[in-house]
């Protein structure tokens, strides 16, 4: 009984040690998103190329939708635009911009310097949209399935590690239950 | 002519000071405001709002900054939740309704306070774990050694007959 007693300060040195180790490799910008599992609210916004024509929830749903949200003042977005144009020749999936609280003409000219790699982007001048998802910057990419549930959200810029590691099992696991589904 | 001159020599030397002057106490004021938070230019209709949308702009945490409060932070993600807490505010949402919006959207992490649930508990209560540990620590030593010190001045019976020996024969 002594000698375990006499022991308790080194079990509780070598616990607290593991348990900051772990801390030093923990990503504090990891957060889990709130909207996890959440249908995708509903929004009527207009896209950015032609403000007329506005679209909603139903114009993202029915795919494997990768929403990404971008901006001209967001600087990482120009280090991943060049991934985005490799992932959509992904068939599976369907890429959606979220033009996030941005000068619409500064938007449109760099679509038109670099390649517009999106479907649509909507234009969210106000951010109501982004705030609905709970986006708190850019580059920001969500994953909605083809029911229009969200299924994930990964805060920082994609590149082919992290589309590899991040993206494609879950794309492959809702391609999965797509087919399951239709069976 | 040369009044004129020197007229205008006198207030164009006037105005330079003055600029000269205004910009000193200009940067002055710009250099002593850089370490104050964020100012924004909302109107509130009376003051109880005001001091609830302070209250909470202190409660609640910027998703993006991670060490700072709304209210304290200059980061877009934080005046942009700003903006739209003063627009809850505007809409008669109650406190519990505006905590309850941004939890929805940007989770627990939102709240200084987190709240009690399962994977809080160490949270709330391993500090007072720990000190009712400490204390129960403090006890059992303390005891320990008040025990030995009490057997300490324990004398035996050998002892006491020769301590008593002594004492009578004087």
């Amino acid at each position: 009984m002594k000698s375990i007693i006499r022991f308790i300060p080194l079990i509780l040195f070598v616990l607290l040690g593991v348990l900051l180790y772990r801390g030093l490799f923990l990503n504090p910008q990891a957060m889990p998103s709130a909207m996890i599992g959440k249908p995708l609210p509903n929004f009527e916004l207009p896209i950015l190329k032609s403000t007329d024509r506005l679209v909603g929830r139903e114009d993202l749903t029915g795919n494997i939708v990768l929403l990404n949200v971008w901006a001209t003042w967001c600087i990482q977005c120009k280090y991943e635009h060049p991934y985005l144009l490799d992932i959509i020749r992904d068939s599976r999936i369907k890429l959606y911009g979220l033009n996030f609280t941005d000068d619409r003409n500064a938007a449109l000219n760099w679509l038109k310097q670099y390649e517009d790699p999106y479907e649509f982007s909507i234009f969210d001048e106000q951010g109501a949209l982004g705030l609905d998802i709970g986006v708190f910057g850019a580059p920001e990419t969500f994953v909605i399935d083809h029911t229009g549930i969200i299924r994930k959200r990964f805060a920082g810029p994609i590149n082919d590690q992290v589309w590899k590691k991040e993206f494609l099992p879950l794309i492959d696991t809702i391609e999965a239950e797509i087919a399951q589904g239709s069976t | 002519m040369k009044y004129v001159l020197n007229h205008t020599c006198a207030i164009r030397l006037q105005q330079m000071l003055r600029v000269v002057i205004g910009s000193l106490l200009l940067s002055f004021f710009w250099l002593s405001s850089t370490n104050a938070s964020p100012v924004d230019t909302f109107q509130f209709n009376d003051e109880t709002t005001e001091l609830r949308f302070q209250i909470l702009s202190k409660e609640l945490r910027c998703p993006k900054c991670q060490n700072q409060n709304l209210a304290d932070s200059n980061s877009k993600i934080a005046i942009d939740l700003r903006k739209n807490l003063y627009n809850l505010l505007q809409e008669g949402k109650t406190d519990q309704e505006i905590i309850d919006f941004m939890v929805y959207r940007y989770g627990d992490f939102v709240l200084y306070r987190p709240p009690l649930k399962e994977q809080t508990y160490i949270l709330w209560f391993g500090p007072v774990i720990i000190l009712f540990g400490f204390i129960m620590g403090v006890v059992f030593v303390l005891r320990k050694r008040s025990k030995v010190k009490a057997n300490e001045h324990d004398l035996s019976a050998q002892e006491q007959t020769n301590l008593d020996d002594i004492l009578n024969k004087k």
